[in-house]
């Protein structure tokens, strides 16, 4: 018997999130960000989400839009864009609770979460200022004889994750086509659901004709449901499918600086559905090269 | 050949790498890429260095390119998992702002709750502090940068770490502050800032004009080392033949 299709559209994706609930994305910085489900969640009625993520527009987005009311983090950037602009306004101005962590601590934190400790040990955030902003975090001095006192990074359990991979089959088995995984798998296993949307579903057995097995980042297992989004990871990077697009990227990062420029962008790209934002993307493009 | 003050930096960058041996090197920015990138072609030919992203390239690219042979894969996650625990690593990253401790702060301008100026977040900072050799790079030496004190510790100084305990101290290796000015480390009194050299054309007064805190000297403080000009041929013309690094360090 062949097992069901898991299969979804995005907006059953989203209809799956609940408002108050922590919410996992992968990917880095603008690297392979789920990013059609991020405009999703911002198309939604959804409030009071906190938001795990190595940061980039897709926390931007979701600060501007007041849908995430808590985010943890180790940095936020465009990555060819050193800030994030969304997400530095939000700081500012103090629109949500925050809780910088170490990117290693982070890491440590979504691994405690995928294996079901209520922590796991390590230097790093000692002596440092991480320890002080987040009074939650905790020290556990070994129980040999070294003595020595680390952190007790807590697991970062998410309700949610989504993630977006170059291409998976219905079954939620998924793979990634570019040089790094990030940590999505992580993510996966630290949620009760996952997520996934990617570029291309395909059969099975397509899935190692033409790409090495190791490719295979997420089984079955892991996955809760998938949808197909072409182009989904827009505008971040999600090579070697595409690049990041650059060029929309910092027309981006320039509408942000000014409320006014802002809702312009806004209206133009993100009052829509994601039929409506790829065929305004499209139109960018096409204003750019006349 | 009349020698830039970004090619003073390079090789005092370089210095930093000389005696590390078979480590991954991971420099953060243009210069500290020229450097390492130039450690490797002279005083650290084991020195293992990325792409900045997951492949370990088997040469030295000139900046700006990265088409190399390949000789290993470094995700993230194996850069936060196996390399920085690992400790066979030595990183140099910059400093908003660093102090006369050698804390250093990337996370935002401010008290933490309420800052004037989000920056990029901790990142790696602790970790990196605590686990690996670590060095700093500030392109723009000035009072608001050399400070005496961080609004936010992301990187920690000596005397932070052995308050945090033996865990916090073990790993610790704060090594030097390369600035468009000199060379510093923190091997003065209770671990404080400490002149290791001025790059030639600059003075200590220019250097203490510049700083917001006290920085000790041990005597006369020497200057930058000159380049020789087998590494100046291999800074104008293999690493950086677009000088790039003039750019970042304006000669005054």
């Amino acid at each position: 018997m062949k097992a069901p299709s898991k299969e979804l559209t995005i907006d059953e994706v989203v209809g799956r999130i609940e408002s108050g609930m922590t919410v996992g994305i992968g990917g880095w910085g603008s690297r392979r960000k789920p990013m059609a489900l991020v405009r999703a969640i911002l198309r939604s009625d959804l409030t009071d989400l906190h938001v795990v993520s190595y940061a980039g527009p897709d926390v931007g987005l979701l600060l501007s839009a007041g849908k995430a009311s808590r985010v943890t983090y180790a940095f936020a950037t465009l990555d060819s864009i050193p800030l994030e602009p969304l997400f530095s306004k939000a700081r500012v101005d103090r629109t949500a609770e925050f809780r910088e962590w170490d990117e290693g601590m982070f890491q440590t934190g979504l691994r405690a979460a995928a294996q079901r400790v209520p922590f796991l040990p390590m230097r790093a955030g000692l002596g440092s200022a991480v320890l002080e902003n987040d009074p939650d975090l905790r020290t556990v001095v070994s129980p040999y004889d070294d003595g020595e006192e680390l952190v007790a990074v807590p697991a970062l359990s998410l309700d949610v994750a989504l993630v977006h991979m170059n291409r998976a089959d219905t079954q939620g088995n998924a793979q990634y086509l570019g040089p790094d995984p990030y940590f999505d798998d992580l993510f996966c296993m630290a949620a009760r659901e996952a997520y996934v949307s990617t570029e291309q579903i395909i059969d099975t057995a397509g899935l190692t004709v033409d790409a090495p097995l190791q490719s295979l980042l997420l089984n079955r297992t892991m996955v809760t449901g998938v949808v197909e989004t072409p182009n989904g990871a827009h505008f971040t990077d999600c090579t070697p499918t595409y690049g990041r697009d650059e060029a929309f990227q910092k027309a981006y990062a320039t509408a942000a600086k000014t409320a006014e420029d802002w809702a312009v962008f806004h209206d133009r790209f993100l009052s829509g559905d994601e039929a409506a934002y790829q065929a305004a993307v499209t139109v960018f493009h096409q204003e750019a090269s006349a | 050949m009349t020698v830039t003050r970004s090619e003073y930096c390079a090789v005092a960058i370089a210095d930093c790498f000389a005696d590390d041996g078979e480590i991954m090197g991971s420099p953060m920015g243009l210069l500290p890429t020229l450097g390492a990138r130039l450690a490797k072609n002279t005083s650290n030919p084991l020195l293992l260095l990325t792409d900045g992203e997951a492949r370990i390239l088997r040469g030295t690219p000139p900046l700006g390119q990265t088409a190399d042979v390949t000789e290993g894969w470094m995700p993230f996650r194996l850069v936060l998992e196996s390399v920085v625990p690992y400790g066979k690593r030595h990183v140099m990253m910059g400093a908003t702002q660093i102090d006369r401790q050698g804390n250093q702060n990337i996370s935002a301008i401010g008290p933490w709750d309420q800052p004037t100026r989000q920056l990029l977040g901790v990142r790696g900072a602790p970790g990196n502090t605590v686990n690996n050799r670590t060095s700093y790079w500030v392109p723009k030496h000035s009072p608001r940068v050399v400070v005496e004190q961080v609004d936010i510790v992301s990187g920690i100084g000596r005397t932070r770490a052995e308050a945090a305990g033996p865990a916090a101290t073990r790993f610790h290796d704060v090594h030097r502050l390369v600035t468009n000015l000199g060379v510093f480390d923190f091997g003065g009194p209770g671990h404080t800032m400490r002149f290791v050299s001025v790059h030639p054309g600059v003075t200590v007064d220019d250097v203490r004009d510049a700083s917001g805190c006290e920085i000790h000297a041990d005597g006369n403080v020497p200057e930058t080392r000159t380049p020789t000009d087998g590494e100046l041929v291999l800074i104008r013309e293999l690493l950086d033949p677009k000088g790039l690094r003039e750019r970042e360090v304006p000669t005054p």
